[in-house]
């Protein structure tokens, strides 16, 4: 077996601090946690030009969380780039706590309070509409889920994306398939998606969202097209990483148990261990 | 004396909106106007012509705008966003109460054509629900100055605000009435006259509309004192208890729903500091209608004569 990257072990070890920290707040929105903390892993320590020391500065790169309730994500990631101790983690979820279950301003790191679906794109193209006034060369960069698409605010952002020309933008859809109440497919189809994006007037490209490398080379080709935006649609696996908790819709919100935890943490030590034969 | 009061002109106030963004733009390059496809009747033409650079063109897409604004201040920017007061609230609320208010952003929400007098455009776009929608968000200032000179200062003076903020204004032409050099201070009520036997506190177009009742309540003999409340939050409540604590009764007046408005904020400070009675002018649980703005304040009560008897009866309560 060929030998795992750094941010491949990244990967593992953010799944099993998601895990941990949604255990211990008895909280927390695990599966989609699970499915997009690859993106965030190769954003956060690959492409954004974002860090503690800069997060102030006017030409830091910008991320904007739309799927909000998958905080878990990216305070882990966030913890980790040195943003804040870990050991705050401790208290999410937890009253006085500002580690709270979805992104707010006063957690070090964040840029913006999200968590309603459909905020995160125009906030964005506001964003990067701002960069471009500047003529600034910052990107601005935000993840959605698949089950937030039907947001109608996410096509009206869409459209003024495309008609600005903004490729200092890129969107990522985490496409994982599946929603709180059913597949996605289900409860409100948006496929076929890379086509609705294209005649919305952006450049497309999809991966294997669980792939460091393929997640690496797409974000190193952006802007895919000069003068439009860019989204990533990253095909992913609600819970991955977990045999029991993947493609399985208790897990949207669901917290393991003790013995689940267990389960799951050996698990993925045995694929770490696998990793580094 | 009321009287003494002279009027300059008459204009409306969303031209004071227009000419305040300009001043407000030549001063502080951050200064950035968004519109959902209604610039003109925003009064953005001069703004266009001096700043194309710094004017974008969202499209009838108003929850969009509202995101956007947000985003914008993420870059640095103080955008104003720009459209009628209903689809300014109402139809965005979800996005100003998530993405602006809560997230405590720098964001100057400007809004047109509200309340009654926007006239023959119907009940959909007659907005008397907007000040209690805006003045319940927790950090939102909520202004809503009485002619074209102050909304004018107001426009420029929210640019120096750090923070949300509901901007209300029309689309009328209404007389002018405060000075053109005015500064505008955030949160302090302005007096019109003092007086001893009834506080009249109004807002808006009706400040207007509660001179001229004060006028004929002074022709009368009475002692009546009229003032502008045109920030709603945060509230001047040192100065509502002032006049109050003399007058000991109040008539509140707001083209806007009772429920929720200028009239309950008066209300609310009265009855835990000092409990007076109060009569209240404004619409009454109602939606609007067609018609001119001189017909539909008469017809829904807004009238100067409503004024008038508001204040006899709220004096006679005091027993």
């Amino acid at each position: 077996m060929m030998k795992r990257s750094d941010l491949e072990i990244k990967s593992v070890e953010y799944r099993k601090k998601i895990l941990k920290y949604i255990l211990g707040a008895n909280a927390g929105h695990t599966g989609g946690s699970l499915s997009c903390i690859d993106i965030l892993n190769v954003l956060y320590n690959h492409v954004l030009n974002v860090s503690p020391q800069n997060f102030t500065s006017p030409t830091r790169d910008r991320y904007i969380q739309s799927k909000g309730h998958c905080v878990e994500a990216l305070f882990v990631v966030l913890a980790d780039k040195g943003f804040f101790p870990e050991e705050h983690l401790e208290t999410l979820c937890k009253y006085k706590s500002h580690y709270i279950g979805h992104p707010t301003r006063k957690v070090k790191g964040v840029e913006q309070n999200t968590g309603a679906l459909g905020h995160g794109l125009p906030i964005a193209v506001g964003n990067a509409i701002a960069a471009k006034l500047d003529k600034k060369d910052y990107k601005v960069y935000t993840l959605m889920g698949d089950g937030e698409l039907p947001e109608g605010s996410n096509w009206e952002a869409a459209l003024t994306a495309a008609h600005y020309k903004l490729d200092n933008l890129c969107a990522i859809v985490d496409k994982n398939t599946l929603q709180i109440t059913a597949p996605t497919a289900e409860v409100c189809n948006t496929d076929p998606l890379d086509e609705k994006w294209k005649a919305f007037g952006w450049a497309v490209k999809e991966v294997d969202g669980h792939d460091i490398e393929a997640l690496k080379a797409a974000f190193d080709s952006l802007p895919f097209e000069p003068g439009k935006p860019s989204v990533i649609i990253a095909h992913t696996v609600k819970g991955k990483g977990v045999s029991f908790m993947e493609n399985n819709l208790k897990w949207h919100h669901g917290v393991p148990s003790k013995e689940e935890y267990a389960l799951a943490i050996s698990e993925l030590d045995n694929s770490m261990q696998k990793a580094a034969v | 004396m009321l009287k003494e009061i002279q009027v300059t002109g008459q204009k409306d106030t969303r031209s004071g909106f227009g000419d305040g963004i300009v001043e407000a733009a030549r001063k502080n390059p951050n200064v950035v106007a968004l519109t959902a496809d209604l610039a003109g009747s925003m009064k953005l033409n001069q703004f266009m012509k001096e700043f194309p650079e710094r004017y974008v063109q969202v499209g009838i897409a108003e929850a969009n705008m509202m995101g956007i604004a947000a985003g914008l201040t993420i870059g640095g920017k103080i955008p104003y966003t720009t459209t009628f007061a209903n689809f300014s609230t109402g139809r965005v609320y979800d996005q100003i109460r998530q993405s602006i208010a809560y997230s405590g952003k720098n964001v100057k929400i400007c809004a047109s054509h509200a309340g009654l007098t926007l006239g023959e455009d119907g009940a959909t776009h007659q907005i008397l629900e907007d000040i209690g929608l805006m003045k319940m968000l927790p950090g939102m200032t909520v202004i809503v100055p009485c002619d074209y000179n102050q909304t004018k200062a107001a426009t420029i003076a929210v640019a120096e605000y750090v923070g949300p903020v509901y901007l209300r204004f029309g689309r009328p032409s209404w007389p002018i009435f405060t000075a053109a050099d005015q500064k505008f201070e955030i949160g302090k009520a302005q007096f019109f006259s003092e007086g001893k036997d009834v506080s009249i506190f109004a807002c808006g177009h009706m400040v207007w509309k509660a001179i001229e009742a004060g006028r004929i309540l002074e022709d009368k003999g009475l002692s009546v004192e009229v003032v502008n409340i045109h920030t709603i939050k945060p509230l001047d409540t040192e100065a509502i208890l002032r006049s109050i604590r003399k007058t000991r009764c109040a008539v509140t007046v707001e083209e806007h729903n009772i429920i929720g408005g200028l009239g309950d904020a008066i209300a609310q400070t009265a009855a835990k500091s000092f409990p007076i009675p109060i009569e209240y002018i404004g619409t009454n649980d109602t939606f609007g209608e067609s018609g001119t703005p001189t017909q539909l304040l008469k017809k829904y009560g807004l009238d100067t004569q409503n004024i008038v008897e508001a204040a006899h009866k709220v004096i006679a309560r005091k027993g």
